[in-house]
């Protein structure tokens, strides 16, 4: 029997979230030991951001834990993240913050051969040959250390690198990109107001950012490869440090609080028109996102663009900001894909009843056709 | 379960690290609560109306009844009795999970299978084969809010349909079903007409079900936490099952092969809903699918109400 049926659901799932445990401990008896958050959140970097960028909660202690605790599944890690979220009250609203002063670790731009301030390649498995090391299968702490002792030996710091100019602001300056709209509405935030349709931009955005990345991967590469229009040319891709600030609860001057590791990309589009002049310019595209994301970050710049200045008839889903915004929700899609493990029998008696009815309304019609034949 | 709550939390947002770490009341905070009684203040005052709301994150993934969930969430306080079943069971995992959850978080709060006993009902694809009171809520999951969904697939438009009772494509929709099937198919979630105005999914309850939610003593709240809307049939509110003079409305018939009505394997009872039980054998039986019904009628057989009810068509034909 099923498990509505039988008595003892409390029991079942107690015992299903201990072999669960078990799944996780199974390494013991062979010396092996609990994973750290710290070990969580540097060597596995990028499943590390993932979760930050898709929990949509700058807490890096707190996504280590998360992994832990979902055994490394990015969905449900992101997803614990969220439910801690969702029970904390809102206490204020950052200004708007300048992604031109963030400390990089990694700036390119695949539009120009030289930038101002140079392209920096930074942390990056872009060209690097994926061969597997077999020798990573036996590295020791004393290895692993001396990679890194090995770099800081002799580093010098460079301050320069604290603050480098966007490569969209010289383009603008020489008015080839779309004017920047100006930040004139009260951002929209998704957690705290009703998501409907159309959404303000800094909704979309919201949504964009906090999405799965193989979502908006997805639909962004639907677009690419010829369903939709947007022709992307990356102005600038970036990964650093954005320092965050607050006013001071006293004062009220601005402060920095903190500063978060963030993913941007600008991209240039294909032509659009001057708003007022109509002369023709590129257009951009924008992604940002929590952590080191560059996959995600470049698809939702493609994706901000298809569902800003797309067709919106529904003809290219993702030109439709509502096909878009609707489908890219990794906790929700997640949720409802998972839900249909649950229980279903009521609604598939339903529908038991009413298919033997019709078989019922056919066999009346069709008299040479016996029960066992139908079905 | 490792998780601590504690209730002190609740007021205290003055955040020490310790204090930003545990959990309130209700487990969302105060706004959030706030906000959702609103939205069903809204959706009582507008029967059938889908009110948007900021839904939240829950512990339980979206799909697993996170709207109905926020809503218990939301109107629950201590002194309240709560009873949760899914597809009628008090004992189904999910109904387990989601009480033990909502006993979890909220203190003070009881739980109770006994549907005359609570205060809330929470369920999931059933309405209690016991009748319900004006002094109880009924709170059901929602999976799909818009019955319009199937034949309008945007959003935007669709609000704008219901804003206008423009049901014509609901009504070609039913016709069609008709001309190709002989009958309108529908079986859990039949479309249904609210207080003569909006068009509203009853969410998967079995058509069984459906003429139990017109004028009902109860308040039916409906939470749909993935798709964000809240929606309500207050008590005493008209609930027409959206049908044709010659395709009429009927309830799942549970008729055996000589048209007798199937009877409970376990209770008796030819007046619930029932659940078909394969048997280790093959063999298949039928049991109540409210278990708590079943249980207190095989203690004393009593005649219950039948669902039949005659309704009128929502367009002359």
């Amino acid at each position: 029997m099923g498990y509505v049926a039988v008595k003892g659901g409390g029991k079942a799932i107690a015992e299903a979230e201990l072999q669960l445990e078990i799944l996780r401990t199974r390494g013991a008896r062979k010396g092996e030991t609990p994973l750290s958050p710290d070990q969580i959140q540097h060597q596995l970097h990028f499943l590390h951001s993932q979760v930050l960028s898709e929990g949509g909660l700058y807490d890096e202690e707190l996504a280590a834990l998360a992994l832990k605790q979902s055994l490394g599944d990015a969905l449900e890690a992101a997803f614990y993240l969220r439910a801690f979220k969702a029970t904390r009250p809102r206490i204020g609203v950052t200004p708007v913050l300048d992604t031109s002063k963030m400390r990089l670790i990694r700036r390119i731009s695949s539009a120009f051969k030289e930038i101002p301030g140079g392209q920096i390649l930074g942390p990056t498995p872009d060209y690097t040959h994926r061969l597997l090391n077999f020798e990573r299968m036996e590295e020791t702490p004393e290895a692993f250390r001396a990679i890194l002792e090995r770099w800081l030996d002799g580093i010098t710091p460079d301050p320069s690198l604290d603050c480098l100019p966007k490569v969209v602001d010289f383009l603008r300056m020489q008015g080839l990109v779309e004017e920047a709209s100006e930040p004139n509405e009260a951002p929209y935030d998704v957690t705290r107001q009703p998501i409907t349709f159309p959404m303000p931009r800094s909704g979309a955005l919201t949504l964009l950012a906090r999405g799965n990345r193989g979502s908006l991967l997805a639909l962004a590469y639907s677009n690419m490869r010829g369903y939709g229009s947007v022709h992307p040319t990356v102005a600038e891709l970036r990964v650093g440090y954005l320092p965050v600030e607050m006013p001071h609860p006293v004062t009220g001057q601005m402060m920095e609080v903190g500063e978060t590791l963030i993913t941007e990309c600008e991209l240039l589009t294909s032509s659009t028109a001057n708003k007022s002049s109509g002369l023709p310019t590129f257009g951009l595209g924008y992604g940002v996102c929590f952590g080191h994301n560059e996959v995600k970050a470049i698809s939702m710049a493609i994706l901000e663009r298809s569902i800003r200045v797309g067709r919106r008839d529904g003809t290219i889903p993702s030109e439709d900001p509502e096909f878009v915004l609707s489908h890219i929700d990794g906790l929700e899609s997640m949720g409802f894909c998972i839900h249909y493990k649950m229980p279903h029998y009521v609604t598939f008696q339903s529908s038991l009843t009413q298919m033997r009815d019709r078989q019922d309304d056919y066999r009346a019609k069709n008299p040479g056709v016996k029960a066992n034949e139908v079905g | 379960m490792t998780d601590t709550f504690t209730q002190d939390a609740s007021f205290n947002d003055g955040e020490t690290s310790e204090a930003s770490r545990q959990y309130s009341y209700g487990l969302m905070d105060e706004a959030a609560k706030k906000e959702i009684r609103r939205a069903c203040l809204r959706a009582v005052a507008i029967p059938g109306y889908q009110v948007p709301f900021a839904s939240r994150e829950m512990p339980i993934a979206r799909g697993f009844g996170t709207g109905g969930l926020q809503i218990t969430l939301s109107i629950i306080g201590p002194g309240d009795t709560l009873k949760v079943i899914d597809q009628g069971s008090d004992d189904s995992v999910n109904a387990v999970s989601l009480r033990s959850l909502i006993e979890k978080v909220c203190p003070g709060a009881n739980t109770t299978e006994d549907s005359d006993e609570a205060t809330i009902v929470q369920t999931r694809h059933r309405i209690p084969e016991t009748i319900l009171g004006e002094h109880q809520v009924l709170v059901f999951q929602v999976p799909y809010p818009d019955i319009l969904g199937g034949v309008e697939m945007n959003e935007e438009r669709r609000v704008q349909l219901h804003g206008e009772t423009d049901y014509a494509k609901l009504y070609v929709a039913l016709y069609e079903d008709v001309v190709r099937n002989g009958r309108i198919t529908s079986g859990a979630g039949y479309p249904v007409e609210v207080n003569r105005h909006y068009a509203m999914t009853p969410s998967p309850i079995p058509r069984w079900d459906v003429p139990r939610l017109s004028m009902s003593h109860n308040l039916n709240l409906f939470g749909a936490g993935r798709e964000k809307k809240i929606f309500a049939v207050p008590p005493y509110t008209e609930v027409t099952p959206i049908q044709f003079s010659d395709q009429r409305f009927s309830v799942e018939s549970f008729l055996d092969r000589n048209g007798e009505r199937i009877a409970c394997a376990r209770c008796g009872s030819t007046g619930s809903f029932l659940d078909e039980i394969y048997l280790s054998d093959g063999a298949t039986t039928f049991m109540c699918s409210d278990t708590e019904y079943c249980r207190k009628n095989a203690e004393i057989v009593s005649p219950v109400p039948s669902g039949a009810v005659e309704f009128r068509s929502p367009i002359p034909l």
